[in-house]
């Protein structure tokens, strides 16, 4: 069957002004060091907790590994990255900047007024296919991405970070269970476990375990597997041929910044400068000058 | 990209016009709204390869377009907001998906999924909503959509049709089609009437004038709602009132133009649609008229609280408030109003 391997161009419309970015995922164009990466994620994460508003700095920096070993050696050109936990907007904006998607100054200006970088990501930023930070979208999103590359025979890869505590949404499941019917291939949903949510933690909110059960009850290759583990996790998050997989990546809210670690004050936080400079210090940033 | 030519509805759908004898006839029922559609759509799909059918298991699509294009028919199951979130990420890779549920499991249970997926993005998803209104008629108030202009045009960059004249509804089909952008097109359930008189043709964003008077501007959205202001109109013109009647069934974007001209040196303008007085209809007239003109505006909407006794569906509509005799007092007010002020 005939179908589309690019969008076309359409006639102008006066209904639906035209705006262009390229929402292409961020990828490497030389492979790059995950280790490296993740700890310049967890950096630019406390420098943006320490702006003005502050930031969800725990989920960003329990997902900084995750996101690493994602975009520093996993993605390749044409493949596509949803991040459902749109809230860890400090991880993705730190990538784009590392992956030369956005320029590094405009991540001084993080959430403050003029700037593209919302406390969640937006519509039109560059290698931003999708606006997140509302729950339990980026699985459907991404089951359509993989919809479509199923018909079009081609083997490009989906990837998508989803929140644990997100799991709570019933939309989640809708689109679980389509990828499972459908035994999407290239399709691989990474869970950044990490136990919390606002109020505490998710089994006492509403219990999510044994969530690999969940996943594979669901027609999914479950993995369970350290967060942390940089080799593990690229081991862990491959793509399978036969169907969708989940990866339930097990983390530690906060990883990284001792103050912050396990704690559920940690979700959301406004860093004061001498708060700034000892996370950074403890992510073995030498102690200079002054901080954003 | 080719284009199939929209054919004459009319020639397509033979028109039923069996009444029991002993009846007083009844305006001529026109073609079923799903099946008008269904046909539109298979004429899309074959002429462009974009197009792909996502179904929440609303039934009868898997026998037709399922049958002809197997590969490009996808049931995501009785789930409205993945039906929204699968359709943007096929849109995003150039597919063209036409969604399918019912208008209130569209705007209100998959809305925010509509609003942040598919609008956001400004992707080209169309969004076919059938029972919008009260078209559910027996299945109650869950099945009613009294509520989805209000969303949809609070959506803003959502294209959002009504067609007033069940004949139009291929015409509509294929030329939301052609925007670049989302489109929602508001169905009904069951055949309706067919609207006497002229029919001028469709134009997708441009407000159709079927009659043309000078005293006072009936302006309606949908086949019901139209069907009483071209009966009202009929009966206004007896006692000596002449109305312009309005098929404004593009609610986005609006034919201002079209809408001030029909309602510039008349007494006033009477709205006329099948939803909640607040945010359809009434407001987008009120919105453009207000603006301009010094008339006043009467809306008639569904007001009241619906589903409570089971009725058809113009007879529900007719209790809540919409009639062929509220748009007739209405507009008789309006033009009191004008005359004693003469």
């Amino acid at each position: 069957m005939a179908v589309p391997t690019t969008s076309p161009p359409r006639p102008p419309d006066p209904a639906h002004p035209a705006v262009e970015a390229d929402h292409s995922a961020a990828v490497p164009t030389t492979p790059l060091d995950p280790a490296q990466m993740a700890r310049r994620i967890r950096e630019d994460a406390v420098r943006m907790a320490g702006g003005p508003e502050g930031a969800h700095v725990g989920g960003s920096l329990s997902c900084a590994d995750l996101m690493a070993v994602l975009h520093a050696q996993l993605l390749r050109p044409g493949d596509s990255f949803v991040l459902s936990k749109g809230h860890a907007a400090p991880a993705l904006y730190s990538v784009l900047v590392q992956l030369g998607r956005l320029p590094a100054e405009e991540l001084d200006g993080y959430t403050r007024p003029g700037s593209r970088l919302f406390g969640h990501p937006s519509h039109d930023l560059p290698g931003v296919e999708f606006a997140t930070g509302s729950l339990g979208h980026g699985l459907g999103l991404s089951v359509g991405l993989a919809i479509a590359e199923q018909l079009r025979g081609g083997d490009r890869h989906v990837y998508t970070v989803l929140g644990d505590g997100e799991l709570q949404e019933g939309s989640v499941w809708e689109a679980a269970l389509l990828a499972g019917h459908r035994k999407l291939p290239g399709l691989v949903a990474a869970v950044d476990r990490n136990g919390l949510q606002i109020t505490g933690g998710t089994e006492g909110c509403v219990g999510l375990e044994p969530l690999d059960a969940k996943f594979a009850a669901f027609g999914w290759e479950a993995r369970i597997v350290d967060g942390h583990d940089l080799s593990a996790l690229h081991e862990a998050l491959q793509p399978s041929p036969a169907g969708p997989v989940a990866v339930i990546a097990r983390t530690v809210k906060g990883r990284g910044v001792p103050f912050l670690e396990g704690r559920v004050a940690g979700h959301y936080a406004k860093l004061k400068p001498d708060l700034v400079r000892r996370g950074l210090a403890a992510l073995g940033q030498p102690v200079a000058g002054g901080t954003s | 990209m080719s284009r199939t030519p929209t054919a004459p509805p009319a020639a397509a759908h033979p028109v039923a016009t069996g009444q029991p004898a002993g009846q007083d006839p009844q305006p001529a029922l026109g073609p079923d709204p799903r099946t008008a559609y269904r046909e539109a759509l298979l004429e899309l799909a074959a002429a462009d390869h974009r197009v792909i059918c996502l179904d929440s298991d609303t039934g009868g699509l898997e026998k037709t377009f399922g049958k002809q294009f197997p590969d490009r028919y996808i049931n995501v199951g009785i789930a409205e907001a993945n039906l929204m979130t699968v359709a943007a990420g096929l849109a995003r890779r150039g597919f063209v998906p036409y969604v399918h549920t019912m208008a209130t499991f569209a705007t209100m249970r998959a809305g925010e999924f509509l609003k942040l997926d598919v609008v956001g993005n400004r992707l080209p998803v169309r969004v076919i909503a059938t029972h919008g209104g009260l078209a559910a008629a027996h299945f109650g108030t869950s099945h009613f959509a009294l509520e989805d202009l209000a969303v949809t045009r609070a959506l803003a960059d959502l294209a959002v049709v009504v067609p007033g004249d069940p004949r139009h509804i291929g015409a509509a089909t294929h030329q939301l089609h052609e925007l670049s952008g989302p489109g929602y097109l508001r169905l009904g359930r069951s055949a309706t009437p067919v609207p006497p008189g002229p029919a001028p043709e469709f134009r997708l964003g441009r407000a159709r004038v079927l009659r043309e008077g000078a005293d006072v501007t009936l302006v309606a959205a949908g086949p019901l709602p139209l069907l009483f202001a071209l009966e009202a109109a009929g009966e206004l013109a007896a006692d000596g009132i002449e109305a312009q009647v309005v098929d404004l069934h593009t609610l986005h974007p609006l034919d201002r133009e079209g809408l001030l001209t029909a309602c510039r040196g008349r007494a006033g303008v009477v709205t006329v649609e099948e939803h909640r007085p607040q945010g359809g209809l009434g407001d987008a007239v009120a919105e453009v008229v207000s603006a301009e003109l010094a008339l006043p505006i009467r809306r008639l909407a569904v007001r009241g609280r619906p589903g409570l006794r089971v009725a058809g569906q113009r007879a529900a509509l007719e209790q809540l408030g919409v009639s062929t005799g509220a748009v007739v007092d209405a507009a008789r007010h309006l033009h009191a109003r004008t005359t004693a002020a003469r």
